[in-house]
């Protein structure tokens, strides 16, 4: 589709620009949105479910593109906190700097961020793919149950702290692990795996530079003996 | 539960525009706190000996001629005096312990706003709009300034219970969170001789630090020290006579990002704050680290001390 | 205190119950977790009598003349409030801590009589969106099956940060209740232990979670009402901060109201009990100036017509139930006693709802005990027992003089024990005092 829709958030307000988005709910297809003055403001194309595409220029504030389904958005600038947050499928990428909670919560789709983001990046995260270019913060993948989180440069404190069944890649440094997320050896196959979302995420990276870290799977079931990591 | 914003001058060039830089930044935070707004700037350093003192009384036709004139007769010196809005800037030539001796023995009927040689702080309640306009932000010029937008949580929505709370001489603090144990530090500050003025949590974070000092600490040692003391979810912007610093507790919640370029320093809770600032585009842009110092201006450096 | 035997003096610290719990702990090495609300004694409904009417105020024929009994939820920025036909509605209960049979048994028994059912720490079963005319949805912490298409079907949204049984306390489930679909919908690998959070993700504070709302209003094109669920501690604080962070409707659970597995210290000790809660959640209401525009929903330990009276006379615009809808399903019930036995229990006193062994298939996700439930006959006998609540509460309404139920008043009440009395600031009977006013 070839057509394009322009947004002025210095002219319109979220919730017209939003509305626009949702009237695609359910298509098949629709136009190009091109957003353009956003300064930070809140919820900005949430809600999406369509293959849009949507072009965010400027920084978003709090949860841009939450609960996203199937649409491509991509924020020229800085995201808020709790970008993509619950995002369902689809791609959402930020060109600068991601704020906390990037992803949280997210059950599928990719979701790119090529410069840093900061603290609990991944948050219980069920099924989503988060690909970093810069660093993480701390307490990154709490709780991550799902999907996978590559960090291209370094991972904060308590990295993967409480993890269930989600993959953490690093390249860099790991500032420490938290409860019960180990080091796991990186096979082939996850190579493998791991070269083909690199290579979706437009990142150029090696795979086999990374580090893996997974679930040491002792807080599955309640043993007294690990009762200090509760 | 708030908004935070600090800037903070590295090139003095900028100073006659930092409430025009400033004020912006506060209004970004609007939605963060609808209660109150409060701003320290600092400006103006008065010279050795003197000090500059900020009052407030809820009328703005109070009568602070006759509160200069009580004071410049107390202490036998001149007393220059400057209306803003429900406050009032005094200067005079007195020793800050005289001061404030002399303030807590005649419990006035206005409230000590600030103390010190470069700090005012003018606060009050209402939209962050209403009150940089009541008190002409955008025209103020200065070395730096710490805001904060309230949504008060525990204590009422007050002047006095509104950020920054002054912590003694040229020091502010503003705060974003909620302490969960200040109730006790509360009553161990005031065996020790400490007056509060509000039920605010954020009040007795700001004592605290100012108790630390007085007994010889250093900002940055207050700071760390405040790390084992203070318990809760905090974002700390501490506005200093020359500088800021800016302390987030272990598990850092509430948000904070901070930018630096060659010719400033600024933090605020959120991004959206600082997107106007000139040169942001190419500012460095972090998070700070949960229970990490960080410390700008005089002999801090730029660096973040631990 | 247990039974006394002629001649032994058991002591009142270290009862045989206090030694039974030193000896599990000792044995264990885990703290007690179990299901349903406080057990001990605590002020609540029952220490209020209702003053009816004699000379001074003249009292409603009973069936003749009317007293109404609907509520509206939402009205304050929804585009899409949500009408009930009773002030009683089903509190949220997960599919996971319950079977899917007991999900759709509620939604058949509140749709019955119009009123909504509440989804809960496991998402959106189809059973019960399918069976529930109105449903709730709940965003907790855990974000479990948390799905905006889900959001988009919900009738309502409600934002959890607590419940009455543990305020500060994150989710939990056993094992033993993880099957293949419960770890489906939770993305969970099955029969692990789930320690759900007790923040949520992605905001902190009143300030992120009015950012919060704003999205969710968003996401729903602003025609959902947005309820904020609090666990009853600071509720004057808690209920000024919800309706600035701009909740629809504010739903506080005292320290009586359910869970399905918890520690037993957390709901023992953790909390305060429904009569103080609600008074505080209606003076912050009124102080905004929002009462009745920000509509308040109470539960936690309501049971009888009576219950819904009197909170609905302290202020409420409609109250919840959960435990005493589980029991109405047929939780506790005799019939199942040998069974109960059998698990170390006896009906009247089952509370392991978190081992998911209930013979009476509700608190399971075992097959075979969850078919026992027919969703359809509890859906019926849910039916019946909120039919019950709603005529006793007219009873009460039509003796004060009301033709709607939410015309009753704190006027109306007396106390029975000075505790209630300044709880809820009401009088003791037959006194104008109110214990701490003037």
């Amino acid at each position: 589709m070839s057509t394009e829709q322009i947004f002025d958030l210095g002219q319109c307000t979220v919730r017209e620009l939003n509305q626009a988005l949702h009237d695609f709910n359910g298509h098949r297809a629709g136009p190009h949105f091109r957003v353009r003055n956003a300064q930070g403001d809140h919820a900005l194309a949430v809600g999406i479910a369509a293959p849009l595409s949507v072009d965010i220029e400027g920084h978003v504030g709090y949860y841009c593109a939450g609960m996203n389904q199937h649409a491509t958005v991509t924020i020229h600038g800085n995201a808020g906190t709790g970008l993509a947050e619950n995002i369902m499928s689809g791609v959402v990428r930020v060109k600068g700097n991601a704020s906390q909670a990037a992803a949280a919560t997210g059950r599928g789709g990719l979701v790119v961020i090529e410069g840093d983001a900061a603290a609990r990046c991944g948050i219980s995260m069920k099924g989503v793919d988060i690909v970093v270019q810069g660093s993480v913060g701390h307490m990154s993948g709490f709780m991550a149950q799902r999907g996978r989180l590559v960090v291209c440069g370094n991972a904060g404190a308590a990295l993967g702290d409480s993890l269930y069944e989600a993959e953490i890649y690093v390249r860099g440094t790991v500032a420490d692990l938290g409860a019960d997320c180990i080091e796991k050896e990186l096979t082939a196959a996850q190579i493998v795996a791991l070269n083909t979302l690199l290579e979706q995420a437009g990142v150029s990276a090696k795979a086999a530079d990374f580090k893996r870290f997974g679930s040491a799977r002792q807080l599955y079931h309640f043993n007294i003996d690990h009762a200090d990591a509760y | 539960m708030c908004g935070i914003v600090g800037l903070y001058l590295k090139n003095r060039a900028l100073e006659p525009q930092l409430g025009a830089l400033f004020e912006p930044m506060l209004l970004e935070m609007t939605q963060r706190g609808p209660d109150s707004t409060g701003f320290a700037v600092y400006r103006d350093p008065a010279p050795v000996g003197q000090l500059k003192l900020v009052l407030q009384h809820p009328d703005p036709a109070f009568d602070w001629a006759l509160v200069a004139a009580a004071l410049g007769a107390q202490f036998a010196v001149d007393v220059a005096l400057r209306v803003h809005h429900t406050h009032c800037l005094l200067r005079l030539s007195v020793s800050e312990a005289a001061l404030r001796r002399y303030l807590v023995e005649q419990a006035p009927a206005y409230a000590v706003v600030s103390i010190g040689q470069h700090i005012e702080i003018y606060k009050e309640v209402g939209l962050p709009l209403a009150v940089a306009v009541a008190f002409g932000l955008r025209g103020m010029q200065g070395s730096h300034a710490i805001g904060h937008t309230r949504m008060a949580t525990e204590s009422a929505v007050t002047t006095a219970g509104s950020h920054p709370f002054s912590t003694g001489s040229d020091l502010c603090l503003v705060h974003n969170g909620s302490l969960s144990n200040h109730n006790r530090l509360r009553r161990k500050l005031e065996k020790a001789g400490a007056v509060f003025r509000t039920e605010n949590d954020s009040e007795v974070a700001a004592k605290y630090l100012d108790v630390q000092m007085q007994h010889g600490a250093t900002l940055s040692e207050a700071l760390t020290q405040a790390l084992v003391d203070l318990d809760g979810f905090y974002t700390f912007t501490i506005g200093t006579s020359d500088g800021f610093a800016v302390l987030r507790d272990p598990i850092a919640c509430k948000p904070a990002v901070m930018a630096e370029t060659d010719d400033w320093v600024a933090m605020a809770s959120e991004y959206r704050a600082l997107a106007r600032l000139p040169g942001v585009k190419q500012a460095r842009l972090w998070e700070p680290e949960p229970a990490t110092v960080y410390v700008w201006g005089g002999a801090a450096g730029a660096a973040p001390l631990n | 205190m247990t039974t006394r035997d002629p001649g032994l003096h058991e002591s009142y610290l270290f009862n045989r119950d206090v030694i039974h719990e030193i000896q599990r702990a000792a044995t264990e090495g885990i703290y007690d977790i179990r299901g349903s609300g406080a057990k001990r004694y605590l002020p609540h409904f029952d220490d209020l009598v209702f003053l009816g009417a004699s000379m001074s105020r003249y009292p409603l024929e009973g069936y003749r003349e009317r007293c109404d009994t609907h509520v509206v939820l939402g009205t304050r920025y929804a585009k899409k409030p949500i009408e009930l036909k009773i002030p009683i509605t089903v509190a949220g209960m997960s599919f996971g801590a319950l079977s899917a049979q007991a999900k759709e048994a509620l939604g058949r028994g509140a749709s019955a009589v119009g009123t909504s059912t509440t989804t809960g720490d496991g998402g959106m079963t189809s059973e019960e969106r399918l069976s529930s005319k109105l449903l709730v949805y709940q965003v907790l912490p855990s974000r479990y099956g948390m799905n905006p298409d889900d959001l988009r079907l919900a009738d309502a949204i409600e934002i959890v940060l607590g419940q009455g049984a543990k305020p500060g306390g994150g989710g939990m489930l056993l094992g033993q209740k993880i099957n293949a679909r419960v770890a489906g919908m939770r993305d969970l690998p099955p029969n692990i232990d789930q320690r759900s959070a007790c923040r949520h993700p992605d905001w902190t504070g009143p300030d992120d979670l009015e950012i919060k709302i704003r999205e969710l209003r968003e996401i729903t094109d602003w025609e959902k009402p947005i309820y904020i669920k609090i666990g009853a501690s600071r509720t004057y604080y808690d209920t000024l901060l919800a309706v600035k962070a701009g909740a629809d409707v504010v739903v506080v659970d005292g320290m009586q109201g359910g869970t399905a597995a918890t520690q037993n210290v957390f709901i023992e000790h953790v909390g305060i009990p429904t009569l103080a809660a609600v008074r505080q959640a209606v003076e912050a209401l009124t102080e905004l100036d929002m009462h009745r525009k920000v509509q308040l929903i109470v539960s936690g330990g309501i049971r009888s017509g009576a219950d819904v009276a009197k909170a609905l006379a302290m202020g409420a615009d409609a109250v919840s139930v959960g435990v005493a809808a589980l029991i109405a399903l047929g939780d506790n019930a005799p019939a199942l006693d040998a069974e109960y036995r059998q698990l170390g229990s006896a009906a009247g006193y089952y509370d392991d709802w978190q081992a998911g062994r209930d013979p009476a298939g509700i608190t399971t996700q075992d097959d075979e005990l969850a078919q026992r439930l027919d969703p359809i006959m509890g859906g019926r006998r849910l039916a019946n027992y909120l039919r019950t609540l709603t005529m006793e509460t007219q009873i009460i309404a039509r003796a004060c003089g009301k033709s709607h139920v939410h015309n009753l008043e704190p006027e109306d009440l007396a106390a029975l024990t000075v505790e209630a009395a300044a709880m809820a600031g009401v009088p003791l009977a037959g006194t104008s005092w109110i214990p701490g006013r003037r």
